[in-house]
């Protein structure tokens, strides 16, 4: 099923939820909707499971109107944010419930049931723990069970709400590419609702960035991480140096690093600029424009290393990461004074009122990158 | 034993039994003592007399159907009171207690007035040939009223707290309003249910203030066990007031516990949880 949402927005007392949303769901694709808490993600997956309606925008599936089918219609799977097990079933009851609801003339038999449950049972890895209640069960094995209970119903998609917010760190994790797997295997199309980027980074084919009920910009992990469309995503997605830039007659400049260019020809004076971390050479040539700055402290994080480097010529902070085995490599200590320049930028050119603009984006590389 | 984190289990579990047995098994003790004066075979003679027979059947089977249409149309308001917004809830909520706080001869007097065959809803069930006051009904309509708090009360905080989103899981599963509501809702508002039906049950067999006034007190026709006792009293005939008093605390005690039992079963997903 090709799904196509258009021009959706969604109204709650005094918030804005969803504002002119519009997305296209490819069948078998894995989708996140990545965005802080209050962006309209939720409202957007709620829309799609038939639990809320938006107050005008369409949603069409291979042409037909999708927003006209009751929930129970809708042939989709949904796991909740807090997992919605009816506590008062076993594993088991939980799984067989979708079938069992059915008129009965489309329910399958009592044993056809049994031996769907089961299968799922092992599918999710929960043999043996079928006789237990929710209460009886941990927050990984919980989340499996919704998992299940979902898939039950073989439904045409699946939706996740926050699919691994409520568990600790590791689990997290091995869930997480353990429901990649049941992706690739099943080949259903899947839609997930995060706040967590390196979730949504890691697991989906693709990912829409929203904030404050829009979508910001929809790409693969690659497109989004590299070419960040709005100032949002650029602070949104991983972690990044802000500062601001100035047109000069070499070009745009900050202090004493410049990057001989201007795209826009002299129609703005001033720029902000996006430089990831890992973007940042330590040990630039006295041949190239770059900052004086001091190493203030080093920050050990297993395999990378963040650098805390002050600019003062700039009263500018910045974050480098590093390889924690370059560290030797490169002689670095707290307290030592360093060549910093970026090897590479996202920059938006700003308005007279100091707004950035998004259509003007500019992805600047250094002409001879040399590996630090 | 082995140590505690929280202090004084000793002294609050030993404070606790004592307090029962002072309050509620010292008294009861002693009706069986008083009970026992009568003998084996004026115990059977007291409880085979048909007046005592038909008080007794009238006081419980009334309890157990005034409980069970307390439990539905308790569970109506509550639904009503937790699920919905509308100008007048709070005060509405708060009409709910009303039988609770009133004296009972009040509430026995007022629904009397009412429903008398000149009062103001006696009036018109008059001519359709329905007697409420003076009658066995007259006695189910004084139960119904005194228990109907209880339910409510038991079940709204569990209506609260029940999750939006299990509904919403049961209806995206293909369920049907009705099968949300029987598969999902009810069995986990059961165990909070019968609670409700249980104490309003506990109210109604015991209840004597209100009931009296519309009953009419016709022997073997309207007649509730505790007026019994209280006439025996007058009389002084205290061993077989006494000994009426034991048997109806051996048939509500046996309701009790087989009203337990069935919550037990109905919480069965919340006991040996992790």
């Amino acid at each position: 099923m090709t799904l196509e949402l258009s021009r959706l927005h969604r109204r709650f007392a005094g918030f804005q939820a969803l504002d002119d949303v519009s997305l296209s769901i490819a069948p078998g694709e894995f989708l996140a909707l990545l965005g802080p808490s209050g962006s309209g993600k939720t409202t957007l997956l709620r829309i799609l499971a038939g639990l809320d309606y938006p107050d005008s925008g369409s949603v069409h599936n291979d042409g037909e109107n999708f927003l006209a089918q009751p929930a129970r219609e809708r042939r989709i799977g949904m796991v909740f944010q807090h997992y919605a097990l009816f506590r008062h079933l076993t594993v088991v009851e939980n799984i067989a419930f979708g079938l069992r609801v059915r008129p009965w003339r489309l329910r399958p038999s009592r044993g056809e049931i049994r031996a769907r449950v089961d299968r799922l049972l092992r599918r999710v890895q929960l043999e043996g723990m079928g006789a237990r209640y929710p209460a009886q069960l941990s927050g990984g094995q919980r989340q499996r069970v919704a998992l299940a209970r979902a898939l039950a119903v073989e439904p045409d998609m699946l939706l996740l709400d926050e699919p691994f917010g409520a568990l600790d760190a590791q689990v997290r994790v091995t869930l997480r590419r353990w429901l990649r797997e049941l992706h690739e295997e099943l080949e259903l199309t899947t839609v997930f609702v995060t706040h967590d980027q390196e979730e949504a980074l890691e697991l989906a084919d693709r990912v829409a960035v929203m904030n404050n009920g829009r979508i910001e910009q929809v790409g693969t992990p690659e497109v989004i991480y590299q070419q960040p469309a709005t100032p949002f995503v650029c602070e949104f997605i991983g972690k990044v140096n802000r500062f601001n830039v100035w047109s000069g007659n070499q070009g745009f400049a900050a202090g004493s690093w410049s990057l001989h260019d201007d795209p826009w020809q002299g129609r703005y004076t001033e720029a902000v600029a996006y430089v990831r971390p890992e973007q940042l050479r330590l040990a630039a040539p006295a041949s190239q424009p770059a900052w004086e700055a001091r190493l203030r402290h080093i920050y050990l994080a297993g395999s990378v290393a963040h650098l805390d480097l002050y600019v003062a010529s700039l009263d500018l902070s910045l974050e480098a990461d590093v390889a924690s085995e370059d560290l030797s490599r490169l002689g670095l200590q707290a307290g030592m004074e360093l060549r910093v320049a970026p090897r590479g930028a996202v920059l938006f050119p700003l308005d007279r009122d100091g707004r950035p603009l998004s259509a003007e984006r500019w992805i600047w590389q250094a002409r001879s990158p040399v590996p630090a | 034993m082995r140590r505690r984190v929280l202090p004084g289990f000793g002294i609050s579990l030993g404070y606790a039994l004592a307090y029962l047995g002072l309050i509620v098994l010292l008294p009861l003790a002693a009706l069986a003592w008083k009970a026992s004066g009568i003998g084996v075979e004026g115990l059977l003679r007291l409880l085979s007399s048909p007046r005592t027979l038909a008080a007794l059947r009238l006081s419980v089977v009334g309890a157990v159907v005034a409980a069970l249409v307390n439990a539905v149309i308790g569970l109506l308001v509550g639904w009503v009171l937790v699920r919905y917004r509308f100008p007048g809830r709070r005060l509405f909520d708060a009409l709910v207690d009303l039988p609770f706080a009133l004296p009972t001869a009040v509430a026995g007097i007022a629904l009397t007035t009412l429903y008398a065959p000149n009062g103001w809803l006696g009036q018109w069930l008059e001519p359709l040939g329905i007697k409420v006051a003076y009658t066995p009904l007259g006695v189910f309509v004084a139960m119904v009223f005194v228990g109907f708090p209880f339910v409510v009360r038991t079940l709204q905080p569990v209506l609260a707290s029940l999750e939006r989103d299990v509904e919403e899981a049961a209806e995206s599963l293909g369920a049907q309003r009705w099968q949300t509501f029987f598969r999902v809702i009810l069995p986990m508002l059961a165990p909070a249910l019968l609670t409700g039906f249980a104490l309003a049950l506990a109210r109604a067999v015991g209840e004597y203030g209100s009931v009296i006034f519309i009953a009419g007190n016709i022997p073997m026709r309207s007649e509730i066990a505790p007026l019994l006792i209280v006439q025996k009293l007058e009389q002084f005939d205290y061993a077989g007031a006494a000994a009426l008093g034991v048997a109806m605390l051996a048939i509500s005690f046996a309701l009790l516990v087989l009203v337990s039992l069935l919550q037990r079963w109905s919480h069965r997903w919340q006991e040996r949880s992790l």
